[in-house]
């Protein structure tokens, strides 16, 4: 079978997936499966055939199997948002079809050679620095639960973080392939740049009390600097950098240190001072309260889960249990209902994607398109493990979203940008000769 | 590059099987213990899906909490309420949304819950899930005497106490009464009103469980584990004689006698216990030091949180405490061992500790575990778990028992005991006034067992406990203990 005839199979699964979900949100909702959920699935499954039918005119050779990877994880991500919201699980669905409109305009706009990108290399470092400081012009920036993640122009509003992402993948893919033995030699004059990313890594945090989308950032940062110039030092130097910053702004910052003691230790025995009121609570109670009940949700899954539309999320008089469910937290709703059987397997999707981009950037033949392949998908993984290792308490817990998962927009928009990036890599590299 | 690209792509599959392995721990291995939490609200939601257990007293088999339905977002969900109200608040506890779960209600949770129980009621509940049906939750049966209860509030009134009552040959707990009592249909309606609740103590903090969790100064209760340590030490025998002076000298100070105008000559250790003479006792405790009449306090269950089916942060261990926790002295020469020996130096303890006390001397010493939880009983009809009685040790010998069960007989008879007298029945009990060093206001006890007459072992075991009394354990408390103990004998007689 073609790879395209593997990826028509792998959609028709996932839209399969999808409608069996959508229908088990339905039937405990209503005690019936309603017919529009079933066009809901129909409509699922045909966005993605034409997204097929686009990769087909626009990426032919491309691997067959990132498309109905992303179909399954955005399957889940529509779900649990039309569970939580059905307002929001609409407008979660309506920036799919956006996404993957996106996803078609890219991949037939860069259908000839996707590496003009590379020529202009400084202007996306230059916007990666733009968006990433964006939040924090005043006037611009919308401050959420502490942190200024968001920019707000009229009516709307995006998370430029996570464009800043891919434009930041696309300046470091260039840059290194242009300069990776002078970088890997440690000639300062090529170093500078490098120096300025973890500066704006740092002034991020400083600036937006942002922690996730700063180490994120720097984490694809010291990845793609590894895998241009093969320099354990340099990547070394580059933690301890990051490290050494993070202490100070630990010291600095009361919100880091917040966050950190959250971590080490959501619960007391004893009541603590709780900044949010000014008094005495236990730590559960106060700035621990939302990752604690995030993990509640999640241990009331058990291993088989409480089934999809079964699980608690709200008191009997309709408060909310958990705070910032659909974005930062959906994992956990997500874990409740599917239980270990379906967050293991969320995460093994997430897991197949990471191995099929890798090895794009394996098959890839110049360094600019196998830094950019690498790049976008360790960005993928990281991106996960920052948010999802938050909310299992593996880190400490920062605001950014799952990828293909979460509610918003601009997340939804930006991981479909990265993936057309990969499938153009990938139909390139796997052009018959 | 591409050994680079592979070593980076192993990093992220490392990352993310983190995940896999944190997912698997919280679902799995720390799923128990965050159910347990008292902030779980997720949990606690979930669970009003359950048609929960219902508890019931022994007798008469009355319903203590049963469930209301309420259809919320087309689901029905069962909210709990409490018939007795007060009565049986500190031992049923509470289940509520917002207020976490106190009693058994919080420690057999997973039996109401039904998420345990025998393999056909947890796979009926298995079913019951699939099927969608709510889940019937396992019924509990106490082991409460629902009138000696009431009997108890009465006697108790305004003030602030405990009454246990248990039988110390089967460990069937009879009455366990804690007062200021609170109704628990309002902790979720109306907290603002339990927070108002007054009583002759201040704070009255009538969400404690006084009976199993409040600490009190023995006073002469304390003398029965001396005299017994005493008997054991093989020093002395009932007839051993002494010389009262009306005082005893500790470290150069002098201790008094409840009554100092009368010493009483040279009397004999029972007479001693039977009119709770100080002096003999702060001598007995001199001689045995500190120690070993810790070690005998040991055997009674001291140092050890008391047994029974209520979560364990709802009991106390008594002892010796120093700055708020059990202490355990190191050396003989810590501790003054003559005023410990009748009551007083930092001794704490609960009423039913007390009460495991007077029931091992009414059945020859056999310390036997107290429960109340009678069974738990399937949606099907099956047994799920049945309590049987339980040995915890043998506390001291058959022949110490029955001296110092003669001893607290004659104080009921003539001593300082003689308000508990019952006819028909043959009382044993000990008097105790604890002073909290305010002149006037003290701790007043009264523990006791009883039987049908001196030859056959005790049927029932009571300890009674009343703060901030300007009278004594004879005066205040053996009348309340006589009037529980009536109302339970009452209902042992005629079931």
């Amino acid at each position: 079978m073609t790879a395209r005839g593997r990826e028509l199979v792998g959609i028709v699964l996932a839209g399969l997936i999808a409608g069996a979900a959508l229908a088990s949100v339905a039937i405990a909702r209503e005690a019936h499966a309603a017919p529009e959920v079933a066009a809901y699935g129909v409509l699922f499954f045909a966005l993605y055939v034409a997204a097929h039918v686009v990769v087909r005119r626009a990426a032919p050779f491309a691997d067959g199997g990132l498309l109905p990877l992303a179909a399954v994880l955005t399957a889940f991500g529509v779900t649990f948002n039309y569970r939580l919201d059905a307002d929001d699980g609409a407008r979660q669905a309506l920036w799919v079809v956006i996404g993957v409109g996106v996803l078609a305009f890219v991949l037939v706009a860069l259908r000839h050679d996707y590496r003009v990108l590379e020529s202009y290399r400084y202007l996306f470092g230059v916007s990666a620095i733009v968006l990433l400081l964006l939040p924090s012009v005043p006037g611009l920036g919308e401050r959420v639960n502490g942190v200024r993640l968001w920019v707000s122009a009229g009516p709307l509003q995006f998370q430029p973080g996570e464009l800043a992402k891919i434009c930041l993948v696309v300046f470091l893919a260039g840059y290194l392939r242009e300069k990776r033995e002078s970088v890997a030699s440690g000639r300062l004059k090529d170093v500078g740049p490098l120096l300025a990313i973890w500066g704006a890594a740092m002034l991020v945090i400083v600036q937006t009390n942002d922690l996730g989308s700063a180490l994120l950032v720097f984490g694809i940062f010291l990845a793609m600097l590894y895998v241009a110039t093969g320099r354990a030092l340099w990547v070394g130097l580059g933690l301890g950098l990051f490290l050494a910053g993070a202490v100070v702004l630990y010291e600095a910052i009361g919100r880091v240190r917040e966050r950190v003691t959250i971590w080490l230790e959501p619960w007391t025995d004893e009541k603590v001072y709780c900044a949010l009121n000014g008094q005495l609570e236990y730590r559960q109670d106060c700035g621990s309260y939302q990752l604690v009940k995030s993990l509640y949700s999640i241990a009331n899954g058990g291993f088989g889960g409480t089934g999809i539309g079964r699980g608690t999320f709200t008191s009997p008089d309709g408060g909310e249990l958990i705070p910032y469910l659909r974005t930062d937290f959906i994992y956990s709703a997500i874990a409740q209902e599917v239980g270990l059987i379906g967050a293991a397997a969320l995460l093994l999707c997430s897991m197949l994607f990471v191995v099929r981009g890798m090895r794009i950037a394996l098959a890839a033949e110049d360094g600019f398109s196998k830094l950019l392949a690498a790049g976008l998908t360790f960005g993928f993984a990281l991106q996960t493990f920052i948010i999802v290792g938050g909310v299992l308490r593996v880190v400490p817990l920062t605001g950014i979203t799952l990828p293909f998962v979460s509610y918003g927009g601009t997340s939804v928009v930006a991981n479909f940008v990265a993936l057309a990036l990969l499938l153009l890599v990938s139909s390139r590299a796997n052009v018959p000769r | 590059m591409n050994p680079r690209i592979v070593r980076v792509t192993y990093l992220a599959l490392v990352l993310l099987a983190v995940l896999v392995v944190a997912t698997t721990y919280w679902q799995t291995w720390a799923a128990a213990g965050l159910a347990d939490r008292q902030d779980n609200s997720v949990q606690r939601v979930a669970q009003l899906a359950i048609d929960r257990g219902l508890i019931f007293s022994f007798v008469p088999r009355t319903r203590l909490a049963r469930n209301i339905e309420r259809e919320v977002d087309g689901r029905t969900l069962y909210f709990r309420r409490y018939p007795q109200r007060g009565l049986t608040a500190h031992v049923v506890g509470y289940s509520t949304v917002e207020r976490s779960r106190t009693g058994l209600e919080r420690s057999l949770n997973d039996y109401l819950t039904g998420a345990s129980g025998n393999l056909s009621s947890v796979l009926d509940r298995t079913l019951d899930e699939l099927r969608g049906r709510p889940v019937r939750g396992n019924d509990v049966v106490t082991t409460l005497d629902l009138e000696a209860q009431r009997v108890a509030y009465e006697q108790l009134g305004t003030r602030c106490g405990a009454v246990f009552a248990f039988d110390p040959r089967t460990g069937k707990v009879k009455v366990m009464a804690s007062s200021p009592t609170f109704d628990p249909n309002l902790v979720e309606t109306d907290f603002a009103a339990i927070s108002r609740i007054t009583a002759d103590c201040t704070p009255a903090a009538p969400l404690i469980n006084r009976a199993s969790d409040g600490l009190y100064v023995p006073g002469s209760t304390f003398k029965v584990i001396t005299a017994a340590a005493a008997l054991e030490s093989g020093k002395f025998e009932p007839t051993s004689t002494f010389v009262d002076p009306g005082y005893c000298t500790v470290y150069g100070k002098r201790v008094n006698n409840f009554d100092t105008t009368r010493p009483f000559g040279t009397i004999t250790l029972e007479t001693a216990l039977v009119y709770s003479v100080n002096s003999v006792f702060c001598n007995i405790g001199l001689e045995l030091g500190a120690k070993a009449i810790l070690r005998q306090a040991r055997r009674f269950g001291f140092y050890e949180r008391p047994p029974l089916e209520t979560p364990a942060d709802e009991r106390s261990p008594s002892g010796l405490y120093r700055d708020g926790k059990l202490w355990t002295p190191a050396r003989d020469s810590d501790v003054d061992a003559g005023r410990m020996a009748f009551g007083q130096e930092r001794m704490l303890v609960t009423a039913e500790q007390m009460a495991m006390v007077a029931g091992a001397m009414g059945v020859r010493g056999r310390l036997v575990e107290p429960h109340v939880v009678d069974r738990i009983v399937a949606p099907n009809g099956d047994v799920v778990r049945r309590s049987r009685p339980t040995l915890v040790r043998r506390a001291v010998s058959a022949e110490t028992a029955a001296a110092i069960a003669r001893m607290m007989r004659l104080a009921v008879e003539r001593g300082t005991g003689t308000a508990a007298r019952i006819p028909g029945w043959s009382v044993g009990g000990k008097t105790g006034t604890g002073e909290t060093g305010v002149p006037g206001v003290n701790t007043t006890w009264f523990i006791a067992f009883a039987s049908r007459d001196e030859e056959t072992p005790a049927e029932l075991a009571i300890a009674v406990v009343l703060e901030r009394q300007s009278g004594t354990g004879g005066t205040t408390a053996a009348p309340i203990a006589r009037a529980v103990m009536e109302a339970i004998l009452r209902d042992t007689e005629n079931p």
